[in-house]
């Protein structure tokens, strides 16, 4: 009787979905968090390109990049990688 | 080396954020770059640290199809799909990705059926030396003197060259890459998808949890590992190895860093005596002058 309200158009499987924040939101695990200084930024996206989690986001090219913070870990990989402007980076790393 | 970040910028995103990876995760650095640069992928992912970081039912962190098999099915998995998807006429990739333990250690027979059939797989091996996800037990790719919970007192047996095993079969293409060196990575991934057959990439990815290591200094250990000779960048296409313009000139000791500088860095190594590395750097010297053969 209780199968009844199963709808049987997808097939039965243990299948899941590409969903954002699927661990939750991760942001709360990170106690530093990475600060964006725009003057300093050349655009590179050093960080963008060896950011793990995908948290450095650009819109288009050409624009600064930005992070999400509901979801950046901190693990300050960015701030490691940014050449920055005259050896001032773009990114550093304060307490949350 | 001509690929740019632009480019790259581009490719669809794979690896969508909120995922379980620790902070400062080689393996999601690595993940990204390379099936971002494949077109309509469909990955097969044995038990290991991936299937971790997917995140629990009924949510999936990937945003490419991806089939989650035991630990020795990966690669007769991925056969069934390339052979089924090529029948339909249908135009994708077919990725086997892996962790040492599934490539060097349990995998092994599975693989090597499949290369021995030449297989139209890419498989990537992503190595950080040892079991991850259940808490950093020894494998076949530990390096000599690295502690893990089942060689409290360093590994004592050297690493072993799964590259050569690999090439012992034939394959059309083999190449070993770094992330710290991504774009290398990237260009490598590229040509692979161009050729037919069994493709085999294997990928240094740094584990801060396991090595014990800073979260931020990821991808400098990914450097490190190239510049002080432990990690050799090569491609071997129809049985001829050609050393990677990023790597080439840490053929010659003299142009490498000290071991040190890369073991100094992680804790898994603090307990090594000087005897422990002197063996290691001769395993290494070992690896290159093998290595050399093939060329």
């Amino acid at each position: 009787m209780m199968n009844e309200d199963i709808e049987l158009k997808d097939p039965v499987l243990p299948l899941g979905r590409p969903t954002l924040g699927s661990a939750g939101e991760t942001g709360d695990w990170r106690t530093y968090r990475p600060k964006f200084i725009e003057e300093n930024c050349i655009k590179c996206y050093k960080c963008w390109l060896s950011c793990p989690e995908g948290t450095i986001r650009v819109d288009a090219h050409g624009e600064y990049p930005y992070i999400d913070y509901i979801y950046c870990k901190g693990c300050g990989i960015c701030v490691h990688v940014c050449p920055g402007r005259k050896k001032q980076k773009a990114l550093e790393m304060i307490p949350e | 080396m001509n690929v740019k970040i632009p480019e790259m910028m581009d490719r669809p995103e794979v690896l969508l954020r909120g995922n379980f990876a620790c902070a400062g995760c080689g393996l999601s650095i690595a993940y990204k770059t390379s099936i971002s640069a494949l077109n309509r992928p469909i990955v097969v992912i044995p038990a290991c640290c991936s299937s971790v970081i997917q995140s629990l039912h009924p949510n999936v962190a990937y945003n490419v199809p991806t089939l989650n098999i035991a630990f020795a099915a990966h690669a007769s998995a991925a056969s069934g799909i390339a052979r089924a998807k090529k029948m339909r006429g249908e135009d994708t990739t077919t990725v086997v990705w892996s962790g040492d333990g599934g490539t060097y250690d349990i995998g092994l027979s599975t693989w090597s059926g499949a290369a021995e059939r030449n297989e139209n797989i890419i498989h990537f091996c992503y190595d950080n030396n040892f079991y991850s996800n259940t808490g950093a037990q020894r494998s076949g790719a530990t390096p000599r003197g690295a502690v893990t919970t089942t060689t409290p007192r360093g590994k004592r047996e050297k690493r072993k060259s799964i590259a050569r095993i690999m090439a012992a079969h034939d394959i059309p293409y083999i190449a070993t890459a770094s992330i710290g060196y991504l774009r290398d990575l990237y260009t490598k991934v590229k040509k692979a998808s161009m050729i037919e057959g069994y493709r085999f990439i294997l990928i240094d990815a740094p584990c801060p949890t396991g090595w014990n290591s800073d979260p931020a200094i990821t991808p400098e250990l990914g450097e490190l590992s190239v510049k002080t000779g432990y990690f050799p960048l090569f491609e071997i296409e129809e049985g001829k190895l050609t050393f990677s313009k990023r790597g080439i000139r840490y053929k010659d000791p003299i142009n490498r860093l000290s071991i040190e500088k890369y073991l100094e860095k992680q804790g898994r190594f603090k307990s090594m005596t000087s005897e422990q590395t002197k063996l290691l750097t001769d395993d290494l010297q070992y690896e290159w002058d093998m290595l050399s053969k093939l060329e």
